[in-house]
Protein backbone atom coordinates (compact mmCIF):
# COMPACT_ATOMS: atom_id res chain seq x y z
CA UNK A 1 0.00 0.00 0.00
CA UNK A 2 2.92 2.82 0.76
CA UNK A 3 4.60 1.99 -1.87
CA UNK A 4 1.89 2.27 -4.41
CA UNK A 5 0.78 5.16 -2.68
CA UNK A 6 4.82 7.10 -3.49
CA UNK A 7 4.07 5.49 -6.62
CA UNK A 8 0.93 7.83 -7.60
CA UNK A 9 3.03 10.73 -5.79
CA UNK A 10 5.43 10.55 -8.27
CA UNK A 11 3.42 9.57 -11.50
CA UNK A 12 1.08 12.63 -10.13
CA UNK A 13 4.25 14.91 -9.45
CA UNK A 14 5.39 14.41 -12.85
CA UNK A 15 1.95 15.17 -14.74
CA UNK A 16 1.66 18.39 -12.57
CA UNK A 17 5.03 19.11 -13.72
CA UNK A 18 4.32 18.76 -17.17
CA UNK A 19 0.79 20.90 -17.01
CA UNK A 20 2.95 23.78 -15.65
CA UNK A 21 5.43 23.91 -17.89
CA UNK A 22 2.84 23.64 -20.88
CA UNK A 23 1.14 26.49 -18.97
CA UNK A 24 4.35 28.66 -19.30
CA UNK A 25 4.59 28.47 -23.11
CA UNK A 26 6.72 25.52 -23.38
CA UNK A 27 4.42 24.57 -26.14
CA UNK A 28 3.83 27.83 -27.86
CA UNK A 29 7.33 27.15 -29.81
CA UNK A 30 6.09 24.19 -31.72
CA UNK A 31 3.08 25.04 -31.86
CA UNK A 32 3.79 28.55 -33.54
CA UNK A 33 6.43 27.03 -35.89
CA UNK A 34 3.67 24.13 -36.79
CA UNK A 35 1.46 26.83 -37.29
CA UNK A 36 3.95 29.00 -39.62
CA UNK A 37 5.13 25.50 -41.63
CA UNK A 38 1.07 24.88 -42.15
CA UNK A 39 0.86 28.65 -44.14
CA UNK A 40 4.00 28.25 -45.66
CA UNK A 41 2.22 25.00 -46.97
CA UNK A 42 -0.95 27.39 -48.06
CA UNK A 43 1.61 30.00 -50.07
CA UNK A 44 3.05 27.17 -52.15
CA UNK A 45 0.06 25.29 -53.02
CA UNK A 46 -1.71 28.73 -54.47
CA UNK A 47 1.30 29.36 -56.69
CA UNK A 48 1.31 25.99 -57.62
CA UNK A 49 -2.11 26.10 -58.50
CA UNK A 50 -0.90 29.39 -60.71
CA UNK A 51 1.32 27.75 -62.35
CA UNK A 52 -1.01 24.65 -63.30
CA UNK A 53 -3.46 26.92 -64.83
CA UNK A 54 -0.92 28.28 -67.19
CA UNK A 55 -0.78 25.62 -70.19
CA UNK A 56 -3.82 25.81 -70.48
CA UNK A 57 -4.01 30.02 -70.85
CA UNK A 58 -1.28 29.91 -73.26
CA UNK A 59 -3.02 27.28 -75.19
CA UNK A 60 -6.13 29.38 -75.33
CA UNK A 61 -4.11 32.45 -76.32
CA UNK A 62 -1.94 30.64 -79.13
CA UNK A 63 -5.31 29.73 -80.85
CA UNK A 64 -5.89 33.29 -81.29
CA UNK A 65 -2.43 35.49 -81.37
CA UNK A 66 -0.16 33.30 -82.79
CA UNK A 67 1.83 36.13 -84.09
CA UNK A 68 2.53 36.82 -79.84
CA UNK A 69 5.16 34.70 -79.73
CA UNK A 70 7.73 36.76 -77.34
CA UNK A 71 4.97 36.69 -75.17
CA UNK A 72 4.20 33.31 -74.94
CA UNK A 73 7.54 31.91 -74.61
CA UNK A 74 8.34 34.68 -72.00
CA UNK A 75 5.55 33.01 -69.48
CA UNK A 76 6.36 29.25 -70.67
CA UNK A 77 10.17 30.19 -69.47
CA UNK A 78 9.18 31.85 -66.38
CA UNK A 79 6.49 29.37 -65.33
CA UNK A 80 9.51 26.50 -66.33
CA UNK A 81 11.51 28.84 -63.78
CA UNK A 82 9.26 29.78 -61.11
CA UNK A 83 8.36 25.41 -61.02
CA UNK A 84 12.14 24.74 -59.77
CA UNK A 85 12.10 27.17 -57.16
CA UNK A 86 10.41 24.98 -54.23
CA UNK A 87 10.97 25.72 -50.26
CA UNK A 88 10.61 22.43 -48.04
CA UNK A 89 9.33 23.90 -44.69
CA UNK A 90 13.05 23.18 -43.17
CA UNK A 91 14.19 25.66 -45.52
CA UNK A 92 11.90 28.55 -44.20
CA UNK A 93 14.65 29.90 -42.13
CA UNK A 94 17.03 30.92 -45.16
CA UNK A 95 15.79 34.33 -46.23
CA UNK A 96 17.88 33.79 -49.51
CA UNK A 97 15.83 30.66 -50.55
CA UNK A 98 13.06 33.14 -49.87
CA UNK A 99 14.24 35.34 -51.58
CA UNK A 100 14.88 33.40 -55.09
CA UNK A 101 11.50 31.98 -54.95
CA UNK A 102 9.80 35.38 -54.63
CA UNK A 103 12.14 36.43 -57.57
CA UNK A 104 10.63 33.83 -59.43
CA UNK A 105 7.70 33.94 -58.71
CA UNK A 106 7.63 37.37 -59.61
CA UNK A 107 9.02 37.04 -62.62
CA UNK A 108 5.69 34.97 -63.39
CA UNK A 109 3.92 37.29 -62.19
CA UNK A 110 5.35 40.23 -64.66
CA UNK A 111 5.08 37.82 -68.05
CA UNK A 112 1.86 36.87 -67.11
CA UNK A 113 0.83 40.74 -67.03
CA UNK A 114 2.36 41.00 -70.01
CA UNK A 115 0.42 38.38 -71.69
CA UNK A 116 -3.07 39.45 -70.26
CA UNK A 117 -2.45 43.33 -71.54
CA UNK A 118 -1.59 41.59 -75.21
CA UNK A 119 -4.85 39.64 -75.11
CA UNK A 120 -6.59 43.08 -74.80
CA UNK A 121 -5.98 43.07 -78.69
CA UNK A 122 -8.01 40.58 -79.43
CA UNK A 123 -11.64 40.74 -79.52
CA UNK A 124 -12.16 37.16 -80.51
CA UNK A 125 -10.08 35.79 -77.85
CA UNK A 126 -11.55 38.08 -75.34
CA UNK A 127 -15.19 37.03 -75.45
CA UNK A 128 -14.37 33.60 -76.05
CA UNK A 129 -15.76 31.52 -73.29
CA UNK A 130 -12.58 29.42 -71.89
CA UNK A 131 -10.62 32.12 -71.85
CA UNK A 132 -12.68 34.10 -69.48
CA UNK A 133 -13.19 30.86 -67.29
CA UNK A 134 -9.69 30.71 -67.50
CA UNK A 135 -9.13 34.45 -66.34
CA UNK A 136 -11.61 34.68 -63.66
CA UNK A 137 -9.81 31.35 -62.16
CA UNK A 138 -6.00 33.40 -62.98
CA UNK A 139 -7.81 36.08 -60.56
CA UNK A 140 -9.68 34.18 -58.02
CA UNK A 141 -6.37 32.53 -57.52
CA UNK A 142 -4.11 35.95 -57.10
CA UNK A 143 -6.32 36.65 -54.48
CA UNK A 144 -5.52 33.63 -52.98
CA UNK A 145 -2.24 34.03 -53.26
CA UNK A 146 -2.55 37.36 -51.39
CA UNK A 147 -4.34 35.99 -48.68
CA UNK A 148 -2.30 32.86 -48.38
CA UNK A 149 0.84 35.23 -48.04
CA UNK A 150 -0.88 38.07 -45.71
CA UNK A 151 -1.28 34.40 -43.40
CA UNK A 152 2.32 33.27 -43.68
CA UNK A 153 3.92 36.86 -42.60
CA UNK A 154 1.45 36.96 -39.98
CA UNK A 155 2.20 33.51 -38.40
CA UNK A 156 5.37 33.87 -38.90
CA UNK A 157 5.85 36.90 -36.92
CA UNK A 158 3.55 35.42 -34.24
CA UNK A 159 6.50 32.34 -34.09
CA UNK A 160 9.67 34.86 -34.17
CA UNK A 161 8.12 37.31 -31.78
CA UNK A 162 7.78 34.00 -29.51
CA UNK A 163 11.23 33.36 -29.82
CA UNK A 164 12.32 36.59 -28.41
CA UNK A 165 9.59 37.75 -25.98
CA UNK A 166 9.61 35.75 -22.21
CA UNK A 167 8.86 33.46 -21.87
CA UNK A 168 9.41 31.70 -25.24
CA UNK A 169 12.63 33.46 -24.57
CA UNK A 170 13.94 30.80 -22.09
CA UNK A 171 12.83 27.88 -23.97
CA UNK A 172 14.33 29.08 -27.17
CA UNK A 173 17.66 29.29 -25.05
CA UNK A 174 16.85 26.14 -23.35
CA UNK A 175 15.02 23.43 -24.81
CA UNK A 176 14.39 24.37 -28.72
CA UNK A 177 17.92 25.86 -29.80
CA UNK A 178 17.64 24.29 -32.61
CA UNK A 179 14.90 26.98 -33.78
CA UNK A 180 15.69 29.66 -35.60
CA UNK A 181 13.89 32.55 -36.84
CA UNK A 182 11.97 31.83 -39.90
CA UNK A 183 12.38 34.56 -42.68
CA UNK A 184 9.48 37.06 -43.39
CA UNK A 185 8.64 37.58 -46.81
CA UNK A 186 9.32 41.36 -47.55
CA UNK A 187 5.75 42.38 -48.57
CA UNK A 188 6.11 43.60 -52.42
CA UNK A 189 3.50 46.41 -53.20
CA UNK A 190 1.25 44.00 -54.51
CA UNK A 191 1.06 41.96 -51.65
CA UNK A 192 -1.15 44.86 -49.80
CA UNK A 193 -2.76 45.98 -52.94
CA UNK A 194 -5.04 43.23 -54.70
CA UNK A 195 -4.24 41.30 -58.06
CA UNK A 196 -2.76 43.31 -60.87
CA UNK A 197 -4.52 41.45 -63.14
CA UNK A 198 -6.50 43.39 -66.09
CA UNK A 199 -8.02 41.76 -68.77
CA UNK B 1 13.22 67.90 1.60
CA UNK B 2 11.86 69.80 -1.49
CA UNK B 3 13.79 68.20 -3.91
CA UNK B 4 12.35 64.85 -2.16
CA UNK B 5 8.77 66.43 -3.26
CA UNK B 6 9.70 67.55 -6.81
CA UNK B 7 10.78 64.33 -7.53
CA UNK B 8 7.92 63.15 -6.21
CA UNK B 9 5.58 65.32 -8.31
CA UNK B 10 7.71 64.38 -11.39
CA UNK B 11 7.48 61.23 -10.68
CA UNK B 12 3.50 61.79 -10.01
CA UNK B 13 3.77 63.57 -13.63
CA UNK B 14 5.74 60.49 -15.31
CA UNK B 15 3.03 58.43 -14.30
CA UNK B 16 0.21 60.79 -15.68
CA UNK B 17 2.25 61.28 -18.95
CA UNK B 18 2.65 57.47 -19.58
CA UNK B 19 -1.19 56.98 -18.74
CA UNK B 20 -1.68 59.56 -21.32
CA UNK B 21 0.31 57.93 -23.82
CA UNK B 22 -0.93 54.55 -22.93
CA UNK B 23 -4.52 56.19 -23.60
CA UNK B 24 -3.26 57.58 -26.66
CA UNK B 25 -2.08 54.06 -28.28
CA UNK B 26 -5.42 52.84 -28.05
CA UNK B 27 -6.97 55.24 -29.14
CA UNK B 28 -4.91 55.13 -32.58
CA UNK B 29 -5.44 50.90 -32.40
CA UNK B 30 -9.27 51.75 -32.55
CA UNK B 31 -8.93 54.57 -35.00
CA UNK B 32 -7.30 51.68 -37.20
CA UNK B 33 -8.81 49.09 -36.45
CA UNK B 34 -11.76 48.36 -39.67
CA UNK B 35 -15.33 49.28 -38.76
CA UNK B 36 -17.18 46.22 -39.60
CA UNK B 37 -20.80 45.80 -39.68
CA UNK B 38 -21.85 43.51 -36.95
CA UNK B 39 -23.80 40.33 -37.75
CA UNK B 40 -27.11 41.20 -37.18
CA UNK B 41 -28.81 38.02 -39.37
CA UNK B 42 -28.26 36.80 -42.67
CA UNK B 43 -28.86 40.11 -44.32
CA UNK B 44 -26.74 43.13 -42.98
CA UNK B 45 -28.11 46.08 -44.98
CA UNK B 46 -25.55 48.88 -43.59
CA UNK B 47 -25.87 50.92 -46.84
CA UNK B 48 -29.83 50.36 -46.76
CA UNK B 49 -30.58 49.55 -50.47
CA UNK B 50 -32.66 46.47 -49.40
CA UNK B 51 -36.15 47.31 -48.84
CA UNK B 52 -38.36 45.19 -46.56
CA UNK B 53 -40.56 43.56 -49.40
CA UNK B 54 -37.07 41.66 -50.83
CA UNK B 55 -35.41 40.94 -47.26
CA UNK B 56 -38.47 38.96 -46.76
CA UNK B 57 -38.28 37.13 -49.82
CA UNK B 58 -34.43 36.26 -49.85
CA UNK B 59 -34.26 35.71 -45.79
CA UNK B 60 -36.17 32.37 -46.00
CA UNK B 61 -34.20 31.44 -48.75
CA UNK B 62 -30.93 31.75 -46.96
CA UNK B 63 -32.12 29.88 -43.23
CA UNK B 64 -34.01 26.79 -45.76
CA UNK B 65 -30.16 26.74 -47.55
CA UNK B 66 -28.35 26.32 -44.10
CA UNK B 67 -31.38 24.02 -42.27
CA UNK B 68 -31.28 22.07 -45.25
CA UNK B 69 -27.45 21.96 -46.06
CA UNK B 70 -25.47 23.64 -42.91
CA UNK B 71 -24.10 26.18 -45.86
CA UNK B 72 -24.46 29.61 -44.19
CA UNK B 73 -24.97 32.54 -46.82
CA UNK B 74 -24.91 35.60 -45.85
CA UNK B 75 -25.99 39.22 -47.73
CA UNK B 76 -24.20 41.99 -46.78
CA UNK B 77 -24.20 45.68 -47.70
CA UNK B 78 -21.67 48.13 -46.77
CA UNK B 79 -21.76 51.65 -46.84
CA UNK B 80 -18.00 52.29 -47.10
CA UNK B 81 -14.87 49.88 -47.84
CA UNK B 82 -12.87 51.95 -46.04
CA UNK B 83 -10.31 52.83 -48.11
CA UNK B 84 -9.79 49.11 -48.84
CA UNK B 85 -9.98 47.31 -52.28
CA UNK B 86 -12.94 44.84 -51.72
CA UNK B 87 -10.92 41.45 -52.23
CA UNK B 88 -9.24 42.19 -48.82
CA UNK B 89 -12.33 43.64 -47.28
CA UNK B 90 -14.58 40.96 -48.17
CA UNK B 91 -11.91 38.16 -46.56
CA UNK B 92 -11.39 40.14 -43.45
CA UNK B 93 -14.87 40.73 -42.72
CA UNK B 94 -15.31 36.92 -43.42
CA UNK B 95 -12.84 35.94 -40.81
CA UNK B 96 -14.73 38.47 -38.10
CA UNK B 97 -18.34 37.13 -38.72
CA UNK B 98 -16.44 33.58 -38.46
CA UNK B 99 -19.51 32.55 -41.60
CA UNK B 100 -20.28 28.62 -41.67
CA UNK B 101 -19.64 25.36 -39.65
CA UNK B 102 -16.15 25.28 -38.12
CA UNK B 103 -14.86 22.31 -39.12
CA UNK B 104 -16.57 22.35 -42.22
CA UNK B 105 -15.42 25.86 -43.71
CA UNK B 106 -19.28 26.47 -45.13
CA UNK B 107 -20.21 29.81 -45.79
CA UNK B 108 -20.35 32.68 -48.43
CA UNK B 109 -20.84 36.13 -48.47
CA UNK B 110 -21.85 38.07 -50.85
CA UNK B 111 -21.06 41.85 -49.96
CA UNK B 112 -22.23 44.88 -52.00
CA UNK B 113 -20.43 47.97 -51.71
CA UNK B 114 -23.26 50.80 -53.62
CA UNK B 115 -20.74 53.77 -53.02
CA UNK B 116 -17.52 52.21 -54.41
CA UNK B 117 -19.38 50.00 -56.48
CA UNK B 118 -18.08 47.15 -56.38
CA UNK B 119 -19.43 43.26 -55.87
CA UNK B 120 -17.53 40.41 -54.34
CA UNK B 121 -18.69 36.88 -53.64
CA UNK B 122 -16.42 35.25 -50.87
CA UNK B 123 -16.29 31.71 -50.31
CA UNK B 124 -15.66 29.64 -47.60
CA UNK B 125 -12.72 27.12 -47.99
CA UNK B 126 -14.84 24.21 -47.39
CA UNK B 127 -17.31 25.31 -50.70
CA UNK B 128 -14.46 26.33 -53.03
CA UNK B 129 -14.83 23.32 -55.19
CA UNK B 130 -18.74 23.88 -55.77
CA UNK B 131 -18.93 27.49 -56.11
CA UNK B 132 -15.66 27.90 -58.25
CA UNK B 133 -14.32 31.87 -58.94
CA UNK B 134 -15.15 30.85 -62.47
CA UNK B 135 -18.74 30.22 -61.49
CA UNK B 136 -18.85 33.11 -59.25
CA UNK B 137 -17.55 35.57 -61.83
CA UNK B 138 -20.44 34.19 -63.54
CA UNK B 139 -22.84 34.53 -61.01
CA UNK B 140 -21.25 38.58 -61.09
CA UNK B 141 -21.23 39.27 -64.80
CA UNK B 142 -24.42 37.23 -65.73
CA UNK B 143 -27.01 38.12 -62.93
CA UNK B 144 -25.72 41.01 -61.02
CA UNK B 145 -23.79 43.45 -62.00
CA UNK B 146 -26.20 44.07 -65.21
CA UNK B 147 -28.96 45.07 -62.43
CA UNK B 148 -26.86 47.13 -60.50
CA UNK B 149 -26.17 49.17 -63.67
CA UNK B 150 -29.41 49.94 -63.95
CA UNK B 151 -30.34 50.99 -60.31
CA UNK B 152 -31.97 48.16 -59.65
CA UNK B 153 -30.00 46.47 -56.37
CA UNK B 154 -33.18 45.14 -55.35
CA UNK B 155 -33.17 42.30 -59.06
CA UNK B 156 -29.43 41.87 -58.69
CA UNK B 157 -29.64 41.35 -55.04
CA UNK B 158 -32.40 38.14 -55.27
CA UNK B 159 -31.17 36.77 -58.67
CA UNK B 160 -27.25 36.28 -57.14
CA UNK B 161 -28.86 34.77 -54.03
CA UNK B 162 -31.24 32.81 -56.29
CA UNK B 163 -27.87 31.69 -58.54
CA UNK B 164 -25.43 31.12 -55.92
CA UNK B 165 -28.20 28.82 -53.62
CA UNK B 166 -28.87 26.77 -57.26
CA UNK B 167 -25.04 26.43 -57.47
CA UNK B 168 -24.76 25.40 -54.36
CA UNK B 169 -27.44 23.00 -53.79
CA UNK B 170 -26.83 20.82 -57.52
CA UNK B 171 -24.13 19.61 -55.97
CA UNK B 172 -25.17 16.59 -54.33
CA UNK B 173 -22.15 15.95 -51.51
CA UNK B 174 -23.22 19.26 -50.60
CA UNK B 175 -26.74 18.77 -49.73
CA UNK B 176 -27.52 16.42 -46.85
CA UNK B 177 -29.04 16.92 -43.97
CA UNK B 178 -26.94 17.48 -40.74
CA UNK B 179 -26.47 14.51 -38.91
CA UNK B 180 -27.77 16.63 -35.56
CA UNK B 181 -31.21 16.66 -36.94
CA UNK B 182 -31.92 13.49 -37.17
CA UNK B 183 -34.25 12.10 -34.46
CA UNK B 184 -33.33 7.98 -34.54
CA UNK B 185 -29.29 9.17 -33.66
CA UNK B 186 -30.61 10.32 -30.18
CA UNK B 187 -32.71 6.93 -29.22
CA UNK B 188 -30.37 4.35 -29.02
CA UNK B 189 -26.76 4.80 -26.96
CA UNK B 190 -23.47 3.63 -28.59
CA UNK B 191 -20.61 1.87 -26.89
CA UNK B 192 -18.72 4.85 -26.18
CA UNK B 193 -21.35 6.48 -24.49
CA UNK B 194 -21.08 3.35 -22.17
CA UNK B 195 -16.99 3.74 -21.78
CA UNK B 196 -17.37 7.55 -20.44
CA UNK B 197 -19.98 6.49 -17.91
CA UNK B 198 -18.01 4.00 -16.48
CA UNK B 199 -15.09 6.48 -17.08
CA UNK B 200 -17.12 8.65 -14.98
CA UNK B 201 -17.67 6.20 -12.23
CA UNK B 202 -14.36 5.34 -11.43
CA UNK B 203 -13.15 8.95 -11.42
CA UNK B 204 -15.46 9.66 -8.53
CA UNK B 205 -14.77 6.29 -7.19
CA UNK B 206 -11.26 7.68 -6.98
CA UNK B 207 -12.17 10.97 -5.80
CA UNK B 208 -13.64 9.57 -2.73
CA UNK B 209 -11.14 7.11 -2.14
CA UNK B 210 -7.95 8.37 -2.77
CA UNK B 211 -6.99 11.98 -1.19
CA UNK B 212 -3.89 11.69 -3.30
CA UNK B 213 -5.90 11.88 -6.30
CA UNK B 214 -8.00 14.28 -5.09
CA UNK B 215 -5.25 16.56 -4.53
CA UNK B 216 -3.90 15.91 -8.21
CA UNK B 217 -7.54 15.89 -10.34
CA UNK B 218 -7.88 19.28 -8.49
CA UNK B 219 -4.47 21.17 -9.72
CA UNK B 220 -5.03 19.44 -13.26
CA UNK B 221 -8.73 21.18 -13.32
CA UNK B 222 -6.74 24.58 -12.07
CA UNK B 223 -4.14 24.04 -14.99
CA UNK B 224 -6.14 23.57 -17.49
CA UNK B 225 -8.07 26.47 -16.33
CA UNK B 226 -5.30 28.66 -15.98
CA UNK B 227 -4.17 27.64 -19.73
CA UNK B 228 -7.20 28.13 -21.34
CA UNK B 229 -7.85 31.51 -19.59
CA UNK B 230 -5.65 33.47 -22.15
CA UNK B 231 -7.04 31.66 -25.65
CA UNK B 232 -10.16 33.48 -27.40
CA UNK B 233 -13.16 31.22 -28.13
CA UNK B 234 -13.90 29.66 -31.19
CA UNK B 235 -17.60 30.38 -31.17
CA UNK B 236 -19.43 32.73 -33.19
CA UNK B 237 -21.96 35.70 -33.32
CA UNK B 238 -25.58 34.56 -31.87
CA UNK B 239 -28.17 37.21 -32.73
CA UNK B 240 -31.90 37.01 -31.59
CA UNK B 241 -33.22 35.72 -34.70
CA UNK B 242 -31.67 32.44 -33.79
CA UNK B 243 -29.15 32.64 -36.30
CA UNK B 244 -25.56 32.38 -35.30
CA UNK B 245 -22.16 32.09 -37.30
CA UNK B 246 -20.39 28.64 -36.42
CA UNK B 247 -16.83 29.46 -37.17
CA UNK B 248 -15.92 29.05 -40.83
CA UNK B 249 -12.61 30.70 -42.15
CA UNK B 250 -11.96 31.95 -46.52
CA UNK B 251 -9.00 32.11 -47.84
CA UNK B 252 -10.16 34.32 -51.06
CA UNK B 253 -11.77 32.39 -53.29
CA UNK B 254 -14.83 33.92 -55.08
CA UNK B 255 -14.91 36.58 -57.70
CA UNK B 256 -15.75 40.16 -57.58
CA UNK B 257 -16.81 42.22 -60.10
CA UNK B 258 -17.41 46.28 -60.83
CA UNK B 259 -20.36 48.06 -62.42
Amino acid sequence: MAISMARVRGVSAAVLLGLTVAGCGYNNIPTYEEQAKAKWADVQNNYQRRSDLIPNLVATVQGYAKQEKDVLTAVVEARAKATQVKIDVSQLTDPEKLQQFQAAQNQLSGALGRLLAVSENYPDLKSNQNFLALQSQLEGTENRITVARRDYIEAVRLYNTELKTFPGLLWAATFFRANKPMAEFVASDNAQTPPQVKF
Amino acid sequence: MTTGRTSSLLARGGWRLAIGIIALLYTALAVFAVNFPALTGRIVDQANIIPAETRSAIEPKLADLEAKSGIQLVVATVTSLEGQEVEPYANELFRSWKLGEKAKNNGVLLLVAPNERRVRIEVGYGLEGTLTDALSKVIITNAITPRFKAGDFNGGISRGVDDIITVLTTDASEWQKRPSLRLDNQQTIDPATWLLIAALIALFTLLIVSPGFRWLFLNLVLNILVSSGGSRSGGGYSSGGGFSAGGGSSGGGGASGSW
